[in-house]
């Protein structure tokens, strides 16, 4: 079993018009043509999906979840960010 | 389809882990007590990524093996109708073969590693898909009585803690359920049709019961891994109970078709609200298990002849892919 593996795509379907498209999976295929074909026959057989995207896995580059905690610590203290932050006496209204 | 709780950890869980490992096992197993999912970049035990590679490929092989049996009466099949059901569900379950394989790379096995273990016999499938559909009847006996032992097996890991596997579950779940009702409605007609459709029926159910049963894996006492499994939360109800609530459901069904369960121990047990049933005959599941069944070497060719007959069109796909590539690289 040498020969080349076909190059993995990863897969992206938008279920109806409104909504953004979503990681659904991968297939595999010989070029991003054949992927979006692939990607019907496996992710779309009952209508779920209006438009695909696929992207070569390989060119996905993804934060690290090894450093997550570090990487995503600058908005942890930064509560005023959220209207909850605010406190407005009740009387106010509209706001 | 079709895990068959044959998962078990290799070697490579039971090394002694060094001080920084311990420390990331047990954040690991705080996560997965937690109800966190696990994704696939995040730090995991090594036995718990070999666990979870050996299930879903198996799985996965399950899956497309089990296109075989049904597949022999696609041609066959009694009306257009029964037809274009029959090769829906046959291509859903090549679906769920590509979900489940597309969710064993995330754990860093490449397809054809995995297609190299199936075709050379080194990986398991279900028992059940060793079985022969010599009649129409085990079209409806395999989507009654297979898919429903399936479902009974799948429903539980979609809560699984391997996030891709569990979402693949719950994608799979959803189909689960017409192949299901399609296979009791063959069942239905045959039961209501003549005597000689009666009589197919009933045969279907004599030859399916029990390796049906034996789908949900040797017995609790038998299954070493179960345990740490249930801890990993890969698994959530041990082989004995899914095969009690299995047994629990569908005797009811095949009453109400007027079909006969073939198991003379079979009583209702009023202390503890469940059926008891008869002992299953572990000798035959270790047979097929080891390739001995009636149809394993049959199932095995046929998969190695679409590989080797489909290796000029992949070749082909890959020089057609490459060339195109080159002419818009000169055209730019
Ligand atoms: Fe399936
Ligand atoms: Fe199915």
């Amino acid at each position: 079993m040498n020969e080349k593996e076909w190059p993995l795509f990863e897969v992206f379907v938008r279920s109806r018009s409104g909504l953004e498209h979503k990681h659904v999976g991968s297939v595999h295929a010989a070029d991003a043509r054949m992927a979006i074909e692939h990607a019907r026959d496996v992710y779309t057989r009952r209508q779920e999906g209006v438009s695909i995207w696929v992207v070569r896995s390989s060119d996905i580059t993804a934060s690290d979840p090894a450093e997550a905690d570090a990487f995503f610590e600058p908005a942890r203290d930064k509560v005023y960010r959220h209207p909850t932050f605010y406190s407005i006496p009740d009387e106010v209204k509209n706001l | 389809m079709y895990t068959q709780g044959l998962d078990s950890p290799g070697r490579e869980a039971l090394h002694a882990s060094s001080p920084d490992t311990a420390a990331l096992e047990a954040r690991f197993q705080a996560r997965v007590d937690a109800d966190e999912k696990i994704e696939p970049k995040d730090w995991m035990p090594e036995g718990y990524r070999q666990t979870l590679i050996r299930q879903i490929s198996q799985h996965a092989h399950s899956e497309v093996v089990g296109m075989l049996p049904e597949g022999n009466w696609i041609t066959r099949a009694p009306t257009l109708r029964r037809k274009a059901v029959l090769i829906a569900k046959v291509q859903d379950e090549g679906g769920h073969g590509m979900y489940l394989y597309s969710a064993a790379e995330t754990l860093g096995i490449s397809r054809d590693q995995m297609m190299a273990q199936l075709l050379s016999g080194a990986a398991k499938y279900s028992s059940i898909f060793n079985y022969p559909t010599p009649t129409w009847a085990d079209v409806g006996a395999i989507g009654w009585l297979v898919d429903g032992a399936a479902i009974m097996n799948q429903i539980p890991i979609c809560r699984c803690s391997y996030g891709p596997y569990a979402r693949a579950m719950v994608r799979i779940c959803r189909e689960e359920s017409f192949h299901q009702r399609q296979g009791f409605e063959i069942m239905m007609t045959l039961a209501r049709g003549t005597p000689e459709q009666r009589r197919m029926a009933q045969d279907a159910l004599n030859r399916w019961w029990w390796p049906a049963l034996m789908m949900f894996g040797p017995s609790d006492a038998e299954s070493r891994h179960t345990a740490q499994s249930m801890r990993w939360k890969i698994k959530r109800f041990t082989n004995d109970e899914l095969r009690q609530q299995f047994v629990d459901i569908t005797v009811p069904q095949a009453r109400f078709l007027g079909l006969e369960i073939p198991d003379p121990h079979l009583r209702w047990d009023e202390a503890s609200q469940h059926y008891v049933f008869g002992p299953i005959d572990w000798a035959e599941f270790q047979q097929v298990l080891k390739g001995n069944g009636p149809c394993n070497r049959e199932r095995l060719e046929a998969r190695r002849r679409a590989y080797e007959q489909g290796r000029w069109v992949r070749e082909a796909a890959l020089a057609h892919a490459e060339k195109q590539r080159q002419r818009a690289a000169q055209a730019a």
